[in-house]
Protein backbone atom coordinates (compact mmCIF):
# COMPACT_ATOMS: atom_id res chain seq x y z
CA UNK A 1 0.00 0.00 0.00
CA UNK A 2 2.81 2.65 0.83
CA UNK A 3 4.30 1.67 -2.52
CA UNK A 4 1.37 3.94 -4.21
CA UNK A 5 1.98 7.07 -1.69
CA UNK A 6 3.55 10.22 -3.27
CA UNK A 7 7.54 10.95 -1.74
CA UNK A 8 5.42 13.98 -0.85
CA UNK A 9 3.33 12.09 0.55
CA UNK A 10 6.11 9.85 2.50
CA UNK A 11 7.86 12.30 4.02
CA UNK A 12 4.74 14.67 5.03
CA UNK A 13 4.83 14.87 8.87
CA UNK A 14 8.01 13.81 9.33
CA UNK A 15 9.62 17.18 10.38
CA UNK A 16 12.23 19.82 8.84
CA UNK A 17 14.07 19.25 5.75
CA UNK A 18 16.81 19.21 7.42
CA UNK A 19 18.30 22.64 6.33
CA UNK A 20 16.74 24.26 9.24
CA UNK A 21 20.13 25.59 10.60
CA UNK A 22 21.88 26.61 7.56
CA UNK A 23 21.01 30.06 7.83
CA UNK A 24 21.75 30.12 11.56
CA UNK A 25 25.19 28.48 11.41
CA UNK A 26 25.79 31.14 8.54
CA UNK A 27 25.10 33.94 10.74
CA UNK A 28 27.15 32.85 13.50
CA UNK A 29 29.99 31.54 11.67
CA UNK A 30 30.22 35.35 10.03
CA UNK A 31 29.21 36.77 13.21
CA UNK A 32 32.40 35.75 14.90
CA UNK A 33 34.60 36.92 11.75
CA UNK A 34 32.88 39.97 11.88
CA UNK A 35 33.93 40.56 15.50
CA UNK A 36 37.64 40.69 14.48
CA UNK A 37 36.63 42.53 11.31
CA UNK A 38 34.74 45.29 12.87
CA UNK A 39 36.88 46.35 15.19
CA UNK A 40 39.55 46.88 12.51
CA UNK A 41 37.20 48.82 10.70
CA UNK A 42 36.48 51.04 13.22
CA UNK A 43 40.53 51.49 13.54
CA UNK A 44 40.66 52.14 9.63
CA UNK A 45 37.66 54.80 9.73
CA UNK A 46 39.95 56.57 12.89
CA UNK A 47 43.14 56.44 10.32
CA UNK A 48 41.11 57.64 7.46
CA UNK A 49 38.93 60.38 9.02
CA UNK A 50 41.43 63.04 8.33
CA UNK A 51 42.40 61.25 4.65
CA UNK A 52 41.94 63.09 1.95
CA UNK A 53 41.83 61.54 -1.43
CA UNK A 54 45.23 61.00 -2.41
CA UNK A 55 46.23 59.58 1.31
CA UNK A 56 42.69 57.32 0.86
CA UNK A 57 43.86 56.06 -2.55
CA UNK A 58 47.99 54.95 -1.01
CA UNK A 59 45.84 53.46 2.23
CA UNK A 60 43.83 51.25 0.30
CA UNK A 61 47.20 50.68 -1.72
CA UNK A 62 48.40 48.45 0.89
CA UNK A 63 47.34 44.61 0.31
CA UNK A 64 46.38 44.33 3.84
CA UNK A 65 44.42 47.06 4.00
CA UNK A 66 42.39 46.37 0.51
CA UNK A 67 42.27 42.62 1.80
CA UNK A 68 40.69 43.32 4.95
CA UNK A 69 38.14 45.41 3.82
CA UNK A 70 37.03 43.55 0.93
CA UNK A 71 36.26 40.67 3.73
CA UNK A 72 34.54 43.47 5.60
CA UNK A 73 32.21 44.33 3.34
CA UNK A 74 31.92 40.89 1.75
CA UNK A 75 31.40 39.50 5.20
CA UNK A 76 29.04 42.33 6.39
CA UNK A 77 26.99 42.24 3.81
CA UNK A 78 26.64 38.25 3.49
CA UNK A 79 25.55 38.58 7.81
CA UNK A 80 23.38 41.59 7.46
CA UNK A 81 21.34 40.07 4.16
CA UNK A 82 20.52 36.71 7.20
CA UNK A 83 19.32 39.48 9.68
CA UNK A 84 17.60 41.56 7.48
CA UNK A 85 15.52 38.46 6.20
CA UNK A 86 14.91 37.56 9.92
CA UNK A 87 13.54 40.92 10.76
CA UNK A 88 11.54 40.55 7.40
CA UNK A 89 10.07 36.79 8.14
CA UNK A 90 9.02 38.13 11.90
CA UNK A 91 6.93 41.45 11.36
CA UNK A 92 5.70 40.63 7.82
CA UNK A 93 2.47 38.96 7.53
CA UNK A 94 1.31 39.17 3.68
CA UNK A 95 2.70 36.74 1.60
CA UNK A 96 3.49 39.37 -1.36
CA UNK A 97 5.19 42.19 0.74
CA UNK A 98 6.87 39.41 2.66
CA UNK A 99 8.33 37.64 -1.09
CA UNK A 100 9.10 41.18 -2.24
CA UNK A 101 10.62 42.34 0.71
CA UNK A 102 13.03 39.09 0.78
CA UNK A 103 13.73 39.95 -2.61
CA UNK A 104 14.57 43.61 -2.38
CA UNK A 105 17.06 42.18 0.99
CA UNK A 106 19.32 39.62 -1.29
CA UNK A 107 19.39 42.58 -4.40
CA UNK A 108 20.51 44.90 -1.51
CA UNK A 109 23.19 43.01 -0.26
CA UNK A 110 24.34 41.54 -3.72
CA UNK A 111 24.61 45.23 -4.83
CA UNK A 112 26.62 46.82 -2.11
CA UNK A 113 28.91 44.04 -1.80
CA UNK A 114 29.86 43.28 -5.41
CA UNK A 115 29.98 47.68 -5.59
CA UNK A 116 31.72 47.42 -2.70
CA UNK A 117 34.34 44.79 -3.62
CA UNK A 118 34.80 45.87 -7.11
CA UNK A 119 35.61 49.09 -5.77
CA UNK A 120 38.16 47.98 -3.25
CA UNK A 121 39.89 46.08 -6.03
CA UNK A 122 39.73 48.87 -8.73
CA UNK A 123 41.65 51.38 -6.51
CA UNK A 124 44.16 48.59 -4.46
CA UNK A 125 44.96 47.56 -8.29
CA UNK A 126 45.31 50.64 -10.30
CA UNK A 127 48.76 52.66 -9.92
CA UNK A 128 49.68 56.26 -10.44
CA UNK A 129 46.56 58.26 -10.36
CA UNK A 130 48.19 60.59 -8.07
CA UNK B 1 -12.23 20.80 9.90
CA UNK B 2 -14.03 18.99 12.94
CA UNK B 3 -16.46 20.62 15.10
CA UNK B 4 -15.93 21.88 18.54
CA UNK B 5 -16.80 19.47 21.76
CA UNK B 6 -20.64 20.31 22.55
CA UNK B 7 -21.27 23.10 25.01
CA UNK B 8 -17.91 24.89 24.05
CA UNK B 9 -18.19 27.36 21.61
CA UNK B 10 -15.52 27.45 18.62
CA UNK B 11 -12.57 29.16 19.96
CA UNK B 12 -12.34 33.03 17.83
CA UNK B 13 -9.40 33.35 16.30
CA UNK B 14 -8.54 36.53 18.75
CA UNK B 15 -9.32 34.27 21.79
CA UNK B 16 -6.20 31.84 20.78
CA UNK B 17 -3.10 32.44 23.10
CA UNK B 18 -0.71 35.32 21.54
CA UNK B 19 2.88 34.67 22.30
CA UNK B 20 4.18 37.35 25.07
CA UNK B 21 4.73 40.86 23.49
CA UNK B 22 5.95 44.07 25.20
CA UNK B 23 2.31 45.26 26.10
CA UNK B 24 1.76 42.16 28.58
CA UNK B 25 5.46 42.44 29.94
CA UNK B 26 7.04 44.48 32.21
CA UNK B 27 9.91 46.40 30.98
CA UNK B 28 12.89 45.10 32.08
CA UNK B 29 16.53 45.25 30.53
CA UNK B 30 17.16 42.35 28.85
CA UNK B 31 14.20 42.91 26.82
CA UNK B 32 15.48 46.63 25.97
CA UNK B 33 19.20 44.91 24.67
CA UNK B 34 17.00 42.45 22.76
CA UNK B 35 15.25 44.65 21.18
CA UNK B 36 18.32 46.76 20.43
CA UNK B 37 19.75 44.20 18.98
CA UNK B 38 17.49 44.52 16.25
CA UNK B 39 17.04 47.63 16.09
CA UNK B 40 21.38 48.51 15.97
CA UNK B 41 21.26 45.16 13.39
CA UNK B 42 18.90 47.23 11.10
CA UNK B 43 20.76 50.71 11.76
CA UNK B 44 24.07 48.72 10.41
CA UNK B 45 22.90 47.39 7.36
CA UNK B 46 22.45 51.46 6.52
CA UNK B 47 25.94 51.82 7.65
CA UNK B 48 27.38 48.61 5.20
CA UNK B 49 25.47 50.54 2.43
CA UNK B 50 27.44 53.46 3.56
CA UNK B 51 30.82 51.83 3.30
CA UNK B 52 29.84 50.22 -0.10
CA UNK B 53 29.25 54.45 -1.13
CA UNK B 54 32.70 55.25 0.48
CA UNK B 55 34.57 52.88 -2.00
CA UNK B 56 32.50 53.38 -4.54
CA UNK B 57 33.06 57.16 -4.31
CA UNK B 58 36.59 56.50 -3.84
CA UNK B 59 36.99 54.21 -7.04
CA UNK B 60 34.56 57.07 -8.75
CA UNK B 61 37.75 59.52 -7.97
CA UNK B 62 38.63 62.83 -6.46
CA UNK B 63 35.64 64.70 -6.79
CA UNK B 64 33.20 62.15 -5.89
CA UNK B 65 35.43 61.43 -3.09
CA UNK B 66 35.55 64.77 -1.86
CA UNK B 67 31.89 64.87 -1.92
CA UNK B 68 31.53 61.96 0.12
CA UNK B 69 33.78 63.42 2.66
CA UNK B 70 31.82 66.65 2.60
CA UNK B 71 28.56 64.74 3.53
CA UNK B 72 29.93 62.61 6.14
CA UNK B 73 31.47 65.32 7.79
CA UNK B 74 28.49 68.03 7.73
CA UNK B 75 27.13 68.36 11.40
CA UNK B 76 24.37 65.58 9.85
CA UNK B 77 26.66 63.34 8.38
CA UNK B 78 28.57 63.05 12.09
CA UNK B 79 25.44 62.38 13.97
CA UNK B 80 24.90 59.48 11.48
CA UNK B 81 28.70 57.99 12.19
CA UNK B 82 27.62 58.78 16.05
CA UNK B 83 24.58 56.50 15.72
CA UNK B 84 26.36 54.11 13.65
CA UNK B 85 29.59 53.61 15.95
CA UNK B 86 27.31 53.28 18.75
CA UNK B 87 24.87 50.52 17.11
CA UNK B 88 28.31 48.84 16.06
CA UNK B 89 29.95 48.73 19.76
CA UNK B 90 26.21 47.61 20.85
CA UNK B 91 25.71 45.08 18.33
CA UNK B 92 29.49 43.45 18.53
CA UNK B 93 29.00 42.99 22.41
CA UNK B 94 25.78 41.77 22.53
CA UNK B 95 26.45 39.59 19.75
CA UNK B 96 29.19 38.22 21.83
CA UNK B 97 26.67 37.72 24.31
CA UNK B 98 24.48 35.79 22.11
CA UNK B 99 27.66 33.97 20.99
CA UNK B 100 28.08 32.61 24.57
CA UNK B 101 24.45 31.68 24.88
CA UNK B 102 24.78 29.51 21.96
CA UNK B 103 27.31 27.56 23.99
CA UNK B 104 24.87 27.22 26.65
CA UNK B 105 26.04 29.40 29.47
CA UNK B 106 24.56 33.17 30.64
CA UNK B 107 21.21 32.26 30.76
CA UNK B 108 20.73 32.72 34.51
CA UNK B 109 18.44 35.92 35.49
CA UNK B 110 20.96 37.39 37.07
CA UNK B 111 23.93 36.55 34.75
CA UNK B 112 21.96 37.71 31.85
CA UNK B 113 21.19 41.18 33.37
CA UNK B 114 24.71 41.86 34.42
CA UNK B 115 25.74 41.12 30.84
CA UNK B 116 22.78 43.17 29.52
CA UNK B 117 24.20 46.57 31.43
CA UNK B 118 27.78 45.62 30.82
CA UNK B 119 26.97 45.28 26.90
CA UNK B 120 25.30 48.64 27.38
CA UNK B 121 28.09 50.34 29.23
CA UNK B 122 30.82 48.84 26.57
CA UNK B 123 28.70 50.62 23.70
CA UNK B 124 28.78 53.93 25.16
CA UNK B 125 32.13 53.86 26.70
CA UNK B 126 33.73 52.54 23.24
CA UNK B 127 31.63 55.12 21.25
CA UNK B 128 32.81 58.14 23.61
CA UNK B 129 36.56 56.58 23.35
CA UNK B 130 36.44 56.62 19.37
CA UNK B 131 35.08 60.27 19.21
CA UNK B 132 37.36 61.22 21.77
CA UNK B 133 40.61 59.97 19.53
CA UNK B 134 38.50 61.65 16.56
CA UNK B 135 38.68 65.17 18.02
CA UNK B 136 42.27 64.59 19.70
CA UNK B 137 43.71 63.46 16.18
CA UNK B 138 41.72 67.12 14.89
CA UNK B 139 39.48 64.80 12.31
CA UNK B 140 36.27 66.65 13.26
CA UNK B 141 37.20 70.46 12.67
Amino acid sequence: MSGYRTPLGRVRGLGSAKHGVGGFIAQRVSAAALVLLTLWGVYAALSLAKANYATAVLWLHAPLNAILMALLIGVGVFHMRIGMAEVILDYIERPTTKALLLTLNVFAAWLAGVIGVFSVLKVALSSGIY
Amino acid sequence: MSEAPAGRPTPKASDRPMSPYVTVWRWHLTMATSILHRVTGVALYGAALILAGWALALAAGPGAYDSFRLILGSPLGKLVLIAITLSLFFHLANGVRHLVWDFGSGFLPKTADMTAAAVIVFAVAATMAVWVAAGMMGALS
